[in-house]
């Protein structure tokens, strides 16, 4: 088989780059698998308890950037205890001992203490990158040990993280000789910031290209920031409240239009809408706006500054926009491909909703839309069919209706459908969130339709255990499998346990099965990882198996039971 | 939607507890711990049934109008713990002030908030009063009407509405007066 040398493979597997192709590649014969694996730089792990560290550092010893993922996507809305699982630590410490030059570290979902952090820091000197995508368990204090011993530090990247803001100067523990950073973003931080360390590093930084700041920076300082890097690429306010007379506004205006290559817009998390103007001469330049926390920002304010944005790929916005700003946007952005609505109120009604109307708007007005998550008071199966039609190339849907069993209000029908007209039209959809009122039929269409279907979300929907065998039986791509509050059973669970095998996870929480029948899969399957999630410890007294199980979470792994679960986690 | 019309006055008593801790029976749980009522056999049905259970959520939290079903909407919890409702959010809360109409009954409050200028504010005040205000003009007042809209400042002196900059208005407003008749002729009405 191998009629090359091995270099001009390596060189030849340098330009497969996707992990799915390369682990394809790896599988081909003995030979390819060992070049394979000692090129390889970039490892993607989905799930942290699928793998063990010390085999992947067997595996990998050319290992330098490294993609994490901890708890399961339902822990995003408390489906999840705290302490449940996923820390990175075990990781960080074995990369540590190993040889391995580690270089990137991307982590999602993950527990990550100040302990790990400096751990990280020290022990390795290219590290040049660190990501953390909703991970919990940090303080500033780790970040000024980040901050303080990476030298060739390029990238520091928090979205949406829980930190325990200690309002150090975590900012000034950058060196003076540190000038190498392209990305800093702490959008998500609460405290204070120092801004005299944080212009300087600006400033001796000429490379940066993305910088997304926090709520506590305020305009002038802004102001300052954007005159010293007008290279930046993408951009997150923090503070934008300022009196539209004064000098600092003046200046804004003018750094602003120095800054030409801004393509990316976020953050406005304090801002006061009647300066927008300041904004425009970027606004036609932009792929990227995010001003989903900025619910100042609404009404005609925001339809002007969206009128400006005819370049527009990605918006990101909340729903007091309404269907009649939609149809702005639909007007406006012809290039759009993704869109996200999110809900302005989480808690309650929410009066400045957006219905059927404005996502029909959208679909009509915006022929490249193919990723879509759309909080909405309503929606009826004759809005969803257009939407079909007019949109055929939906990668990601997800609908979230606010009202969870909501039934089309114009016929008081299920939305089976509606959604039955998007997988259908839709080939190449890979992601579905459903909601309202839904019964088995729409699965069945699923089943029959959705062949590239990759990840589903099911509440509150279904009829009986048809429900999910359609699912199981039809998706032949399907990874990931979440599911609440739904009536199907253990003859559902059981069917097929094979199934879970070439799936990543399957979660269920306020479902029917019960102890026996999870116990059932784990027997079946030792490849499987089978969690049974009990909070209230309701299991340690009432071990029987016809008892209910509140929440179930199973995983294919290699490494058999991990040894980090809390006690109210039992693994089967 | 047809559970509103319930009135299950039990569920919106203010208790301390979580929901189904005192003495319901289990259909009144929540809709997260609830099991064999999650059967959608029949719309109305599991809509009653859901309606019952998710007013019950509201013993933890009254005043919500609708129910809370733990994690749902599927919002990130950081978002949810970031996002400042816009009341909050940058902008002080509603400037309220008396209206009162020569001749009517009973006052009104309106918030000077929600407009974004003299033009929204007069439509919404001849909308509420009835009357026509006339025709601005800085040299004459309001032409053409025997109502005028006037307004007390800080310093405690009746000014014509319309005179300076809306924001200078909205900070100095204390309460507005529609005059009519022979008394608005003092502030360069002419009738």
């Amino acid at each position: 088989m191998n009629y090359f040398p091995d270099e001009v493979l390596e060189h030849v597997f340098d330009f497969i780059t996707s992990h799915k192709d390369r682990n394809s590649v790896s599988l081909v014969c003995k030979s390819w698998y060992k070049i394979e694996r000692c090129s390889r730089q970039r490892v993607f792990i989905g799930n942290c308890y699928s793998i063990s560290p010390e085999r992947l550092i067997a595996r990998f010893p050319g290992l330098k950037s490294l993609t994490l993922k901890g708890k399961p996507h339902f822990a995003d809305f408390n489906l999840v205890p705290h302490d449940w699982g996923g820390f990175v630590y075990p990781w960080i410490k074995a990369l540590a001992k190993s040889r391995i030059g580690l270089e990137e570290l991307r982590l999602k979902r993950m527990v990550v203490s100040d302990e790990s952090l400096e751990l990280l820091s020290k022990s390795f000197v290219n590290f040049k990158s660190l990501v953390l995508v909703s991970c919990e368990g940090f303080t500033t204090d780790g970040l000024a040990a980040i901050a303080a011993n990476c030298r060739f530090l390029r990238e520091l990247d928090l979205q949406e993280n829980e930190v325990d803001d200690h309002r150090g100067h975590w900012l000034s523990c950058f060196p003076e000789s540190c000038t190498s950073l392209i990305s800093l973003n702490f959008a998500c931080l609460r405290g204070e910031v120092n801004l005299g360390a944080l212009e300087r590093l600006v400033s001796r930084s000429p490379n940066l290209k993305s910088l997304r700041l926090n709520r506590a920076v305020p305009l002038d300082t802004l102001q300052k920031l954007l005159m010293r890097a007008p290279q930046l690429v993408d951009l997150g306010i923090g503070s934008y409240v300022h009196d539209p007379f004064s000098e600092v506004y003046n200046k804004l205006k003018i750094a602003i239009q120095r800054c030409k290559s801004i393509r990316s817009l976020s953050g406005f998390l304090e801002v006061a809408p009647h300066c927008m103007s300041a904004i425009y001469p970027i606004c036609g330049n932009l792929t990227f706006l995010n001003l989903s926390y900025a619910p100042g920002l609404h009404g005609n304010k925001l339809m002007k500054l969206i009128q400006h944005c005819r370049k527009l790929q990605r918006l990101w916005i909340l729903d007091c926009i309404g269907d009649k700003g939609l149809g702005v946007v639909a007007l406006t952005c012809k290039e759009l491909q993704e869109l996200r609505v999110f809900p302005s109120d989480p808690f309650g009604a929410g009066n400045a909703a957006v219905t059927e109307e404005g996502l029909v708007l959208v679909s009509a007005g915006c022929p490249k839309l193919n990723s879509l998550l759309y909080f909405c008071q309503q929606m009826t199966n004759a809005a969803l069919i257009t939407v079909a039609k007019n949109c055929p190339n939906f990668i990601r849907f997800r609908l979230c209706i606010l009202d969870p069993i909501k039934p089309d209000p114009v016929t008081n029908q299920p939305l089976d459908e509606g959604f039955g007209a998007i997988v259908q039209s839709c080939k190449g959809l890979k992601r579905l969130s459903l909601s309202g009122l839904l019964t088995d039929q729409v699965f069945l269409y699923i089943g029959m339709y959705a062949e590239q279907l990759e990840m589903l979300s099911i509440a509150f929907a279904a009829d009986s255990d048809k429900g999910m065998l359609y699912v199981l039986n039809g998706c032949k791509k399907l990874r990931k499998l979440e599911i609440r509050d739904c009536p199907f059973g253990d003859a559902a669970l059981l069917e097929d346990v094979g199934k879970y095998e070439t799936m990543r996870s399957l979660w269920m929480s306020s479902c029917e099965v019960t102890l026996g029948g999870c116990k059932s899969v784990a027997e079946k399957m030792p490849s499987l990882n089978v969690e049974i999630i009990d909070e209230c410890e309701q299991m340690e007294f009432n071990l029987v198996d016809k008892q209910k199980v509140d929440k179930m979470y199973l995983y294919r792994t290699l490494v058999g039971h991990r040894k980090d679960a809390p006690e109210y986690v039992l693994i089967l | 939607m047809a559970f509103e019309k319930d009135l299950n006055l039990d569920a919106t008593e203010l208790r301390l507890g979580l929901p189904g801790t005192s003495d319901e029976s289990a259909k009144n749980q929540t809709p997260a711990t609830l099991r064999s009522n999650n059967k959608r056999a029949l719309p109305e049905e599991s809509m009653s049934s859901n309606a019952t259970a998710s007013k019950n959520c509201d013993q933890e939290t009254a005043p919500l109008p609708k129910a809370q079903v733990i994690g749902w909407p599927p919002i990130r919890s950081y978002r949810k713990n970031n996002l400042q409702p816009k009341k909050s959010e940058g902008e002080i809360s509603g400037i309220y002030v008396k209206v009162s109409m020569d001749g009517a009954p009973y006052l009104r409050k309106i918030d000077l908030k929600v407009f974004k200028g003299y033009q929204e504010l007069l439509k919404a005040l001849e909308d509420m009063f009835k009357f026509k205000a006339g025709e601005y003009s800085e040299r004459e007042g309001y032409n053409g009407s025997e109502f005028v809209p006037t307004y007390e400042d800080k310093d405690g002196d009746w000014m014509l509405v319309g005179d300076v900059p809306w924001e200078m208005f909205t900070n100095s407003c204390k309460k507005l007066r529609i005059m009519k008749g022979s008394e608005a002729r003092g502030l360069g009405c002419v009738v």
